[in-house]
């Protein structure tokens, strides 16, 4: 679906209500799917699930240990649990779970956390989730997605359900624009050419993935023309796409809402530097917790704008 | 080996599990033995007696689980498991060699049979929920066991899995602890003191039972008691006494997590008989 033409960004909902309503299709379609929420199911949007399925709803309150050993021991029990919370929540207070009670014994655990990055807002930093990809690829054989619109949380809600093994899934907060067309394929661990481009590539992922789409377009107006790549699969890498990528532009940028010391960067940067060595710049949360603040000014003052990504493009290429 | 209801011949079972339990871990030169005496007769008598599960069909859809959640002890499973026939009895003491299938902490990847990978404290109640719940949404009449150690209690996930199953019904679950009184500091009461720990399951809505946990005739009494009781979780107190069976290791912290010598080794087997 690579194009040259301007990209239409519709207006659409929050990633984590897509989860919510895939959950609800997923759970008439089949009867093992088992939902845990720790007392944020109308955050979540859980919810839905919940009134639609009473019986295979758990509500776990406050207890995010707890939650995940139960959704682990539900797995075991022939289950295909989805236990969700805020991402800070259910990845960090529920990480040592993750590792012994899934990861170990490769449990086939759906593990979604909501209100990720630093664009739930005013809620602030005790709630922003910036770790939680580092934390979840760290745990081997996690699969870690990121998906940046409502299409796409729908369609990798379903692939991670058909997908035996530990799968972390990051929602967010805010309502984000709808990048991709009803009835668009997504495979667990390839990337998606979203733009065509051959001076510098920029690979995005979640929130980042429409900011990128408006830096390539603003580039394009001054001639630079720059590849978009939606990585909605942080783990495992589609190398494939990343080492063309290097290849071809010999530039890559890489942008998340996400801290930059153990995020999507680090691990494109290693894959690049395993295949075709290039230029790298880097968009994301810099050694720091944000604030409270509305997202929008959020996004602006950390720097994780269309106009920050075509900077770095700029710098990227000035580089080469 | 058969099962069987008789309490003699579990008592004979259990000689053969501490006799194992000595020799493996005198092989590998490290591992707990204390905690895995204390729990000989809870798991002897599941295994053997109250459990429903088939060594020729470990995977059995209606099979009754079991976990250790106290992965530490895990030579009275493994010795539990090589008896029954689920894993190979003459490679018992390549515990914790490489290549072994017998790892420190029990470990599914080693030995599929075993129903979760423990040895990180605190977290086999909430896989026992979990599993429990699940029997209840597969309609199958699957019932949960899980063991705890003392120390364990100390976790605080322990206490979110003690608050939720009540209020869940989760009545086909059945909570084991090896009340022995000592952890690896030494004993519990000058660690981190749990007493009045019966009054603690029971203010958290579960059915206590508190008995002496090397009496076979008790615990059979009290898993029948259990498998009655309807709408809450049952937790067995199991007044236990560390390194049970040696006196040399009885009562002593040191033998938490020391291996015995060679000479130890021959005393003990001697006073085990």
């Amino acid at each position: 679906m690579a194009a040259k033409t301007k990209y239409e960004l519709k207006a659409g909902m929050a990633t984590r209500e897509a989860f919510g309503k895939a959950l609800v299709e997923l759970g008439g379609k089949n009867k093992d799917v088992v939902v845990c929420d720790a007392d944020l199911s109308k955050s979540t949007y859980t919810a839905g699930f919940a009134k639609e399925f009473p019986g295979r709803f758990i509500e776990c309150g406050i207890a995010e240990m707890n939650m995940v050993g139960i959704g682990s021991g539900l797995a075991s029990g022939g289950k295909i649990p989805f236990v969700s919370s805020f991402s800070c929540f259910v990845i960090n207070k529920g990480f040592e779970q993750l590792r012994v009670t899934a990861a170990f014994p490769n449990v086939n655990l759906k593990v979604v956390g909501t209100h990720s990055g630093i664009s739930i807002g005013e809620d602030g930093p005790s709630q922003m989730s910036i770790e939680d990809l580092g934390l979840a690829c760290s745990l081997p054989g996690f699969t870690v997605l990121c998906p940046a619109d409502e299409v796409s949380m729908a369609a990798l809600i379903h692939a991670s359900a058909a997908h035996f093994g530990p799968v972390y899934i990051r929602a967010g907060r805010a309502k984000v624009p709808v990048i991709y067309p009803a009835g668009q394929e997504f495979v667990i661990g390839k990337g998606i050419e979203l733009v065509e481009g051959t001076d510098a590539t920029i690979i995005a992922t979640g929130l980042l993935v429409a900011e990128a789409i408006r830096a390539a377009e603003s580039l394009e107006a001054d001639g630079i023309s720059a590849r978009v790549i939606d990585l909605h699969t942080v783990k495992p890498l589609d190398r494939e796409i990343i080492a063309r990528a290097a290849a071809e532009t010999r530039a890559i940028v890489v942008c998340e809402e996400h801290l930059l010391d153990a995020g999507l960067g680090v691990r494109v940067a290693q894959v690049v530097s395993e295949t075709r060595p290039c230029v790298m710049e880097f968009v994301g949360i810099r050694n720091t917790y944000a604030e409270s603040a509305s997202p929008d000014e959020l996004l602006d003052k950390y720097g994780l704008r269309a106009k920050d990504v075509a900077q770095a493009v700029r710098r990227a290429i000035a580089r080469k | 080996m058969n099962k069987t209801h008789d309490a003699g011949e579990l008592q004979a079972i259990c000689r053969q599990i501490r006799r194992d339990i000595i020799t493996m871990i005198t092989a590998a030169k490290s591992g707990h033995p204390g905690g895995s005496l204390s729990a000989v007769e809870i798991v002897a008598t599941l295994f053997f007696d109250v459990m429903k599960h088939d060594p020729a069909n470990p995977k059995w859809a209606d099979r009754d689980r079991f976990i250790l959640s106290k992965g530490h002890a895990c030579p009275v499973l493994y010795s539990a498991f090589a008896e029954l026939g689920y894993t190979p009895k003459d490679q018992l003491n390549t515990l914790r060699k490489l290549g072994s299938i017998y790892q420190g902490h029990p470990d599914v990847r080693f030995i599929p049979a075993l129903e979760a990978s423990t040895g990180s404290l605190g977290q086999g109640l909430s896989l026992g929920i979990g599993m429990a719940i699940a029997a209840k949404l597969n309609g199958s009449p699957s019932r949960t066991f899980v063991v705890l150690g003392d120390g364990e209690v100390q976790e605080g996930q322990i206490w979110e899995a003690a608050m939720l199953a009540p209020f869940h019904k989760v009545d086909n679950l059945v909570c084991i602890v090896d009340y022995n009184k000592i952890q690896l500091d030494g004993f519990v009461k000058d660690i981190l003191d749990l007493s009045p720990l019966a009054e603690k399951w029971r203010a958290f809505g579960w059915h206590a039972i508190e008995l002496d946990g090397h009496s076979i005739p008790a615990l059979q009494s009290a898993f029948a008691e259990a498998a009655e009781v309807k709408d809450k979780p049952t937790v067995l107190i199991a007044n236990t006494i560390k390194g049970k069976g040696v006196s040399f290791m009885e009562n002593n912290p040191k033998y938490h997590g020391v291996a015995p010598t060679e000479k130890e080794m021959e005393l003990a087997l001697q006073e085990i008989g």
